[in-house]
């Protein structure tokens, strides 16, 4: 995984709530092993029905195609599991989602790959919000994990919280699956256990063909 | 200094118990590595996954606990084959190709027993009470009507469960939705399951682990129970289950991956210990009485815009000032005018399938409605069962004729319309009542406007050829 230390861009405002991963990463008419991550963003979104791009749609707008940061409402990334919606992002160098909320299975496939998910409470989101609104794209905003802090036009840093161990696996870029192998004694131990105790559970077989 | 006297240890909620079971240990960052008993995979996932952890030189741990399934992209059309559904072919080959490699027992497209994961596990008796199991999807929790704590996950997390067998997870809070009364006439778990996500919201369970309990969770079969669990991620639950009982002993008995003989008795001994003690505590406790539940359906883009089905499009001031902008955006999308009545919309699509209504006893319900009646003119209809083990019970039992001779598409076990992955979608502009689980925007095709409900109501709005209340349906004189 890329490692995260901190990420300067424009910021995005998509302001709404409970923005699904359906419309984030729509399942594409023609897909492929090799999916087109950068055209799947907000594919739907991005396009009128004729196909021509809206030119409503915020990351249509001149000043923010080239967006680093979106920043949304509550419980951003509901729905599917799907994690094309993070590669989407990322693959629109989109880095950074500051949010009210996120969805529980949309925050942890951010942090399988190295997209910052920032939860500011409603009173800093708000605050930041209006400051991304004020920019307007005319000038990018800094996020920091180091420091933990937002930077930019139109006021004071913002400071976030984020848990230690989030932060240090970003930071780091660790593997999640090589810091879990670090504990193969124990599981193996562990399924030991579970062996002689509930040996159900750590076997399988259809008994049609016992 | 005493030992450990597990006597007067605190009351534990059935979710602790089985966290705590399972928790191999913590890691560095904090995280409890829970064991997964049983994973299952789908092609969507799958290939990224093996590539990831050929790449990475990385075997898959216990192929034996690990099963995998067809299921998202797979066309429905009788006879169909891995090129059916041009879109999914890559996929298909690419998971049956990582299975054989890595030695994972796949039920293949043509498999008799292939079909939704979410619906195969447990008709298997592959997923078991007090097992935990991981999917890469957000619908795992079907399993719980079992008694299973169940996880779904992304694609890094799928290889990280095949490399190691546990999933690296930060401990939910718990929450009890307590359901009282007994519900009426072709009243189902859908409409409880609606009506809660109502009340509570799309985001009402995020980081929480959902016990259903009381009376009328009791009283449900144990495929009600699983609908029940499966609709949990649409208030953002992590995981939701019903505490097993008597009744889902005996369905899992006797099911092929299920234990046979000493070990079944053993089995039981412990499963019958699956409970929540008396005076655990729970971060939240919510309680609904379903006596007077209607039957519901939702009227806009999410699946908490819901209400009875003698109900009418809610006005703007009737909706929380929070959720007005998505109310707006949904009339427009769903083009309809705050006030209008569900009942009585017309229609033109049916869609009765998905691991939210697609088991035996779904089908059933919607046969019921439609034996001896025919599919309004101008509206397409299908019924796709859960599983191909599904789709042949219904057969023996005559449901596909029920249904056929009714004017409806009898189709081949898969995800189908739920989202429309393998090809089966809605034309732009259509209205379609559906027994999935997401009435999204575009998600059944584009423009598709999507009404969720029971498999009764999509089954009498297919006679109907407009929404319908199926007590009124049957009450009429054929």
């Amino acid at each position: 995984m890329v490692p995260f230390t901190n990420h300067t861009g424009v910021a995005a405002p998509l302001l709404t709530d409970d923005m699904n991963t359906d419309q984030i990463a729509p399942i594409m008419h023609s897909r492929s092993l090799k999916e087109d991550y950068k055209a799947m963003l907000f594919h739907r979104a991005r396009h009128r029905e004729d196909g021509s791009e809206d030119p409503d749609f915020i990351l249509n707008k001149p000043q923010f195609r080239a967006a680093g940061i979106l920043v949304t409402g509550q419980n951003f990334g509901a729905g599917s599991s799907r994690e094309s919606a993070v590669w989407s992002m990322l693959a629109n160098n989109i880095r950074v989602i500051v949010a009210k909320s996120f969805a529980d299975i949309y925050r942890e496939n951010c942090l399988q790959n190295g997209l910052l998910p920032v939860v500011l409470d409603a009173e800093d989101a708000d605050d930041f919000i209006g400051r991304v609104v004020a920019a307007d794209g005319a000038a990018p905003f800094t996020v920091d994990l180091v420091k933990q802090r937002i930077s930019g036009p139109g006021g004071s840093d913002i400071a976030f919280e984020i848990a230690a161990a989030d932060r240090t696996r970003l930071l780091e870029g660790l593997d999640d699956i090589g810091l879990t192998l670090k504990h193969m004694a124990q599981i193996v131990s562990w399924e030991q256990r579970a062996a002689a105790v509930q040996p159900w559970l750590q076997h399988t077989q259809d008994s049609r063909q016992a | 200094m005493r030992g450990l006297i597990f006597r007067n240890a605190m009351p534990r909620t059935l979710f602790d118990k089985i966290w705590d079971f399972h928790r191999v240990g913590q890691r560095a960052d904090g995280r409890d590595l829970i064991y997964i008993d049983r994973h299952v995979l789908h092609e969507l996932h799958a290939h990224h996954a093996f590539a990831q952890l050929a790449k990475q030189r990385r075997p898959v741990h216990r192929p034996d606990l690990t099963f995998a399934v067809q299921d998202h992209t797979v066309a429905t059309k009788p006879g169909r084959d891995d090129d059916t559904n041009p879109s999914g072919t890559a996929f298909i080959k690419a998971m049956r190709e990582g299975c054989r490699q890595n030695g994972i027992r796949l039920f293949d497209i043509d498999d008799p027993e292939q079909g939704i994961s979410h619906v195969v596990a447990p008709e298997l008796g592959i997923v078991l009470p007090g097992a935990t199991h991981a999917v890469p999807d957000s619908h795992a929790s079907t399993v719980g009507g079992v008694g299973a704590l169940a996880f779904g996950c992304g694609t890094s997390e799928l290889a990280h469960v095949l490399a190691t067998q546990v999933m690296a997870l930060k401990r939910p809070k718990r929450m009890r939705v307590r359901l009282d009364g007994r519900l009426g006439a072709h009243v189902s778990a859908k409409d409880v399951a609606l009506r809660i996500i109502a009340e509570l919201g799309v985001a009402g369970a995020r980081g929480h682990v959902v016990e259903y309990a009381g009376s009328a969770v009791g009283a449900m079969p144990i495929e009600q129970r699983m609908t029940l669990c499966n609709l949990n991620i649409e208030m953002g639950g992590r995981s939701g289950f019903v505490a097993p009982d008597e009744a889902t002993f005996s369905w899992i008995a006797e099911r092929p991956f299920a234990p046979q003989g000493a070990q079944w008795d053993r089995a039981l001994e412990s499963w019958r210990t699956l409970t929540t003690d008396e005076n655990a505590a729970f971060d939240r406790e919510v309680t609904l009485d379903c006596a007077a539940l209607e039957p519901q359906i939702t009227w806009g883009t999410d699946p908490s815009q819901v209400v009875d089905i003698s109900g009418r499009v809610p006005e703007p001031g009737a909706v929380d000032p929070s959720r007005r902008a998505a109310a707006e955006n949904a009339f427009a999308y769903m083009g309809l005018a705050p006030g209008t009545p569900l009942a009585g919309l017309p229609v033109d699509r049916v869609f009765i399938g998905s691991c939210t209504n697609s088991r035996l006893p779904d089908l059933q319900a919607a046969a019921a409605v439609v034996r001896g009646r025919r599919v309004a003119t101008g509206v397409v209809a299908m019924v796709v069962p859960g599983s191909s083990s599904v789709k042949r019970e219904a057969e023996a039992a005559g449901l596909d004729r029920v249904f056929r001779d009714a004017g409806f598409f009898w189709g081949e076990s898969g995800c189908s319309m739920c989202a429309g992955g393998n090809g089966d979608r809605g034309q732009p502009g259509e209205r379609c009542v559906s027994t999935t689980n997401r009435n999204f925007e575009n998600r059944q095709g584009a423009k598709v406007r999507t009404h969720l409900a029971s498999p009764a109501t999509a089954a009498a709005t297919a006679i109907a050829g407009r929404i319908a209340d199926v007590r009124q349906l049957l009450s009429e004189v054929a």
